[in-house]
């Protein structure tokens, strides 16, 4: 069935196919919608669910790993300061093998203090051990959170996930969005079964400590866990491509970027107009392209290098910065393509942060400015009319 | 690509119309739209915006609109000739005003809600625009409505938006 929606109320009715058992809430801007639309299904009966109103995000994520324990389907979402709360059960989640779902309404960090959207809640977790999954448009949304938990509670995976919608231009645009019928649901996503939980017939010890003699081989374990999520992204996609007809391109997705000669390395709802602007230069004769990273970890390592290979400069757009050094994206893409010895000259676009618009005219200008030989790590709009 | 603004007041349903024009453009499928309101937190009373983007391929810039084909204001005291910087060369602005407005059309909105005793000029402007521009049906428009609004305010609002369209399509 074909609705206009939101991104924040499709990816509840994702979360609504999903069927998770337990939903912890705690509402912040802009991700508020998305547990509203939950707590109204749970209220109508479409969707059972044990509903936890919780008194902050630290509590959000506990809740949800004490479920996820206990062996159920669990799901939060959060944004901005709230993710930043609950940084410290990021780690307990991700550590214990908890295949817990959570929404991020990417929303920028404070001071100054701002609701609108960037990315440098989500990125600066990278290293939670979360799997992060970037959407572009609402449809992308519904279908990640269809396909998150099938991802997440994978045996070779067991590892939680982190969608994340760009704040209000992802989660408060509306668009149309095709809804799939719960027996497709249901006959993509199984139930989830776990021996990782409290069980009293067969009790097992669950959140221990570990000394200096074993707790490297946790942490290692932890990589290979995150590790395996490409083929298992890999896998999951084929199979929902098979049940719902829509195909995803693993962890990024490529614009003509077979033969092009700049490209664009960016992530989130701006890839659109990215494409758009490459469609333009391309009538120009200039060969431009667009590479959308969908998964910041597991990172796509060789997909980077291979499609920047053969190109003549790239910059990477990113709604983020890491005061001191430069956007981590622009870091992560860098060692990517030095780990496979692929030498092409690099920028890094800083833009969007604080809600601020990202223009067709400022994407073209990337493009024009890498052609022309610019390297470095620029501000978009630093030194225009409006500001110093 | 068809543009168009909403101005409106918090509480006004400016969103609400702008939600619903994308709706009734992509009823019949093979049709994409989107539609956002001016980001950030909600107050009633102050000015807002919302956007719709119409087009027959997926609208993949999601940034504010510079240039619409229509400007819809839903409160006479947010008009300023000066909207015309926002608007295409061949853009018309309407505005709900019970008088004339230098560079736009004005029609009193407010009388037609109050024929039909709704609180909200929304749907009016709405109908107005669907009078005027043709860019979605009537029929689809009401059809939105039926999909969008809490039932127990549809008749109102489907007679109040057939009136209006009626008023200017004459």
């Amino acid at each position: 069935m074909k609705k206009f929606l939101s991104g924040n109320e499709a990816f509840a009715e994702g979360i609504r196919l999903a069927r998770p058992e337990v939903i912890s809430a705690y509402p912040i801007t802009p991700q508020t919608i998305v547990v509203e639309r939950l707590s109204e299904m749970v209220e109508d009966g479409s969707l059972t669910a044990e509903y936890v109103h919780v008194e902050s995000e630290h509590s959000a994520l506990s809740c949800a790993i004490g479920a996820s324990a206990a062996g159920a389907r669990a799901f939060t979402a959060t944004s901005s300061q709230g993710l930043l709360y609950m940084a410290e059960c990021l780690y307990y989640a991700a550590g214990g093998r908890f295949p817990i779902v959570m929404m991020n309404a990417d929303r920028s960090t404070a001071l100054p203090w701002n609701i609108y959207g960037d990315q440098r809640d989500s990125l600066s977790q990278l290293d939670s051990g979360w799997i992060q999954a970037y959407a572009e448009n609402a449809q992308e949304a519904l279908d990640l959170a269809l396909m998150s938990y099938r991802i997440a509670e994978d045996k070779r995976v067991s590892t939680p996930f982190m969608a994340n919608l760009d704040g209000f231009v992802l989660t408060h645009t509306y668009e149309t969005v095709d809804i799939p019928t719960r027996e497709q649901a249901d006959s993509f996503l199984p139930p989830y079964e776990t021996d990782n939980r409290i069980d009293f017939e067969n009790p097992r010890n669950m959140a221990f400590s570990a000394g200096p003699d074993t707790n490297y081989i946790f942490k290692f374990k932890e990589h290979e866990g995150v590790l395996a999520a490409r083929e298992v992204i890999a896998e999951t996609e084929a199979a929902f491509a098979e049940t719902f007809g829509r195909l995803y391109t693993g962890l990024t997705e490529s614009y003509l970027t077979d033969d092009a000669d700049y490209i664009i390395v960016t992530l989130g709802s701006i890839a659109g107009l990215c494409r758009e602007t490459a469609d333009k230069l391309r009538k120009n004769g200039v060969k431009a392209g667009v590479v959308r990273i969908r998964y910041m970890r597991p990172f796509p390592n060789e997909e980077i290098a291979d499609i920047l290979r053969n190109a003549k400069a790239y910059a990477v757009l990113e709604k983020d910065v890491s005061f001191g050094n430069e956007g981590t994206v622009f870091t992560n893409v860098n060692s990517a393509l030095k780990k496979a010895g692929v030498e092409v000259r690099g920028s890094n676009y800083i833009g969007g942060l604080g809600g601020r618009n990202i223009s067709a005219a400022d994407i073209e200008k990337i493009y024009t400015d890498i052609a022309n030989g610019a390297h470095g790590v620029e501000f978009i709009g630093i030194g225009g009319g409006d500001n110093g | 690509m068809t543009e168009i603004l909403w101005l409106g007041r918090g509480g006004q349903g400016a969103f609400t119309a702008a939600k619903l024009l994308g709706a009734a453009y992509t009823a019949d499928g093979g049709r994409y739209a989107l539609a956002f309101p001016s980001f950030g937190p909600e107050r009633r009373g102050a000015p807002v915006r919302a956007f719709t983007k119409l087009d027959t391929k997926p609208v993949v810039d999601r940034s504010q609109t510079e240039h619409a084909d229509f400007i819809v204001v839903l409160d006479d005291t947010l008009y300023s000739p000066s909207l015309r910087g926002l608007l295409k060369d061949s853009g018309r602005i309407i505005v709900n005003s019970k008088s004339a407005a230098d560079g736009a059309l004005t029609f009193d909105a407010e009388g037609i809600a109050a024929e039909h005793r709704l609180p909200t000029v929304n749907t009016v402007m709405l109908g107005l625009l669907v009078g005027l521009s043709g860019v979605v049906t009537a029929e689809n428009a009401v059809e939105a409505i039926k999909g969008y609004m809490p039932q127990k305010i549809q008749e109102r609002n489907i007679a109040a938006l057939l009136r209006a369209a009626e008023e200017v399509s004459r």
